[in-house]
């Protein structure tokens, strides 16, 4: 399981990387593992949009659930990835580049302190498997 | 299959409770009501019940004894006998969701066959595997839009003359959201259908605008501005359409109809009181994850053969769970073989000469009743398919109580569903009706004015 340590993660296991005052944000390796094979990814949001930290950003259509994704953080949408559109598959097979979902332009960068370091995140899931 | 308990699984059920036996797990239920005295008469034997049962039902009236006149959203139109003979064996009758592919190729098929049919009768690029009827149909076209729109826009508008029984099942299912509306079909300025009324509801917070083709009245309304206005505005258009009217009328499809729902009675399914009858659901594919009910895909197997399975299955409640746009997936599959069989076997022609014969007839019969004194046709210069609204000289429940005596069952009284609509009823005439029947119709209408 890939946990990069220098991503920032939510306990609703999203990842957020920053660069300046963008953010990219996806879900985890543990995620797309306990989703399994990903079908379909339904976007709640567009290009544009002004989110809050917790919104709803998609629903991840699995063979085994439907979950949904949250934004770990405030600002406006800037890009979403329409190549999941037809290949949904890149959550499961490359969680963390070419598996990206959406870039946000951040309205507080500070909101990230509550996030998890990747250490704590895979001790957090250490704790979840027990 | 239902697989009984053993002795020895239901003692080990017990011992998990902790109780030790039937009795004890029932005994906070008062002793008095555990076994109620039933009163029910003794029992009968077999030929005692045969008869018994046999009197009930000849108390009814069928349409092999009478001539109907009834339809609006039921149709009595001729069953080649083929329908009921392959539908009734025991493959097919007797099978319960055989969904699996591996054993259940041949349901599936049909299943397949019923999807492109329906797809080639509407014009439109998907339809589902069937749901309970027109009306839970028309039902889930409302609930599709409303999760299509993920709940942004709420309003939910219906033209009056969509089916009177549609538009009270729709409220049923939406009541469940506490932000929706439903509206659009009031009684008022807008003349039973009036277009122009629906569309000075229609604004931004507008998920769905619903029509009827032909419309409950009969009458066949060119809705190629309500589209284009709807859709200027970003809301969606359903179309609920008579099957067998598609065989002579421009297709849903064609007026870039969003949703197109039906009742799919009219296709080699009988008359009956509460169904069973056929929900026919198409859409656009642009549409198909928000699809409620079971969906059948092409595929090949492992060794590269033509097969068919359930598809897109992750759409469904067993897997979106609350976020799926219903928790109906049940399907109305022998009726949608039905319908399958009865498209199969009349063919593109036969089909719609069939709807050919309903059309002429229909206007043979509107034509000779308007020549009567005191009856004349309430919508005229509209044009109709196989139904259609006369101005009668007395009310409609005593015309049809008097025409029962002519064996003859008059047609729908009107004023049921439209106070408005005094005096007013609604005929359909389907291939099944001779031009005998029609001028006996003529007559005993004539007799029972003059009466």
């Amino acid at each position: 399981m890939k946990t990069p340590s220098e991503l920032k993660y939510a306990k609703t296991d999203e990842w957020i990387s920053v660069e300046g005052d963008q953010a990219t944000i996806g879900i985890t390796d543990y995620a797309q593992d306990q989703l399994s094979d990903v079908v379909y990814v339904e976007f709640m949001v567009e290009e544009d949009d002004v989110v809050s930290k917790g919104d709803n950003l998609a629903t991840v259509e699995s063979v085994k659930a439907a979950s949904d994704v949250s934004f770990p953080a405030s600002g406006t949408v800037i890009a979403v990835n329409e190549d999941l559109a037809d290949a949904p598959e890149l959550l499961n097979s490359d969680p963390y580049q070419a598996g990206w979902m959406i870039k946000i332009k951040l309205d507080d960068p500070s909101e990230l302190d509550d996030l998890m370091s990747a250490d704590e995140y895979i001790t957090y899931n250490q704790e979840r498997e027990n | 299959m239902f697989t009984p308990h053993t002795p020895q699984e239901i003692k080990e059920m017990l011992q998990a409770i902790g109780v030790s036996s039937i009795e004890d797990l029932f005994e906070k239920v008062p002793a008095k009501h555990r076994f109620p005295e039933l009163d029910l008469p003794e029992g009968l034997t077999e030929m005692e019940i045969a008869s018994e049962l046999n009197e009930i039902a000849s108390a009814n009236a069928s349409t092999d004894d009478f001539i109907s006149f009834l339809g609006a959203g039921a149709y009595d139109h001729y069953i080649p006998a083929a329908v009921d003979m392959l539908l009734r064996r025991g493959e097919f009758y007797t099978a319960y969701t055989p969904y699996q592919p591996e054993i259940s190729q041949g349901t599936l098929q049909s299943i397949f066959e019923f999807q492109s049919l329906m797809t080639q009768l509407t014009g439109m690029d998907i339809s589902n595997a069937s749901h309970y009827d027109g009306a839970t149909a028309a039902a889930e076209a409302a609930n599709m839009a409303y999760h299509i729109f993920r709940g942004k826009r709420n309003k939910i508008l219906l033209s009056r003359a969509v089916n009177p029984q549609y538009r009270e099942t729709i409220r049923t299912y939406m009541q469940g959201f506490d932000d929706v509306q439903v509206l659009g079909d009031e009684q008022g300025d807008n003349d039973r259908s009036d277009t122009q009324h629906l569309l000075s509801k229609l604004d931004a917070s507008t998920a769905l605008v619903m029509v009827q083709y032909p419309d409950f009245f009969g009458r066949v309304i060119d809705y190629t501005k309500v589209v284009d206005y709807a859709h200027e505005i970003g809301a969606l258009v359903a179309f609920v359409f008579n099957p067998t009217a598609l065989g002579v009328l421009k297709p849903p499809g064609d007026f870039d109809a969003d949703i197109a729902v039906g009742d799919g009675q009219p296709l080699g399914i009988p008359l009956s009181f509460g169904g069973p009858y056929l929900g026919i659901f198409t859409t656009k594919e642009k549409y198909i994850r928000k699809l409620a009910g079971r969906l059948v895909g092409e595929t090949v197997d492992q060794n590269g053969k033509r097969a068919f399975v359930l598809t897109l299955t992750a759409r469904e409640q067993h897997i979106r769970r609350e976020k799926s746009t219903s928790n109906i997936c049940t399907n109305q599959g022998l009726m949608a073989l039905a319908a399958t069989i009865y498209l199969s076997l009349l063919g593109k022609q036969g089909f719609k000469q069939v709807a050919n014969l309903c059309y002429q007839k229909a206007h043979y019969a509107a034509d000779q009743i308007s020549k009567l004194d005191g009856y004349q046709l309430t919508f005229e210069d509209t044009p109709f398919f196989h139904e259609f609204v006369i101005t009668t000289p007395k009310p409609v429940s005593e015309i049809n109580f008097h025409l029962q005596n002519h064996w003859i069952l008059g047609g729908y009284d009107l004023s049921q569903d439209y106070p408005e609509m005094e005096n007013q009823m609604l005929i359909a005439v389907t291939e099944k009706i001779s031009k005998m029947d029609i001028d006996d119709f003529v007559l005993a209408l004539e007799e029972i004015a003059n009466d």
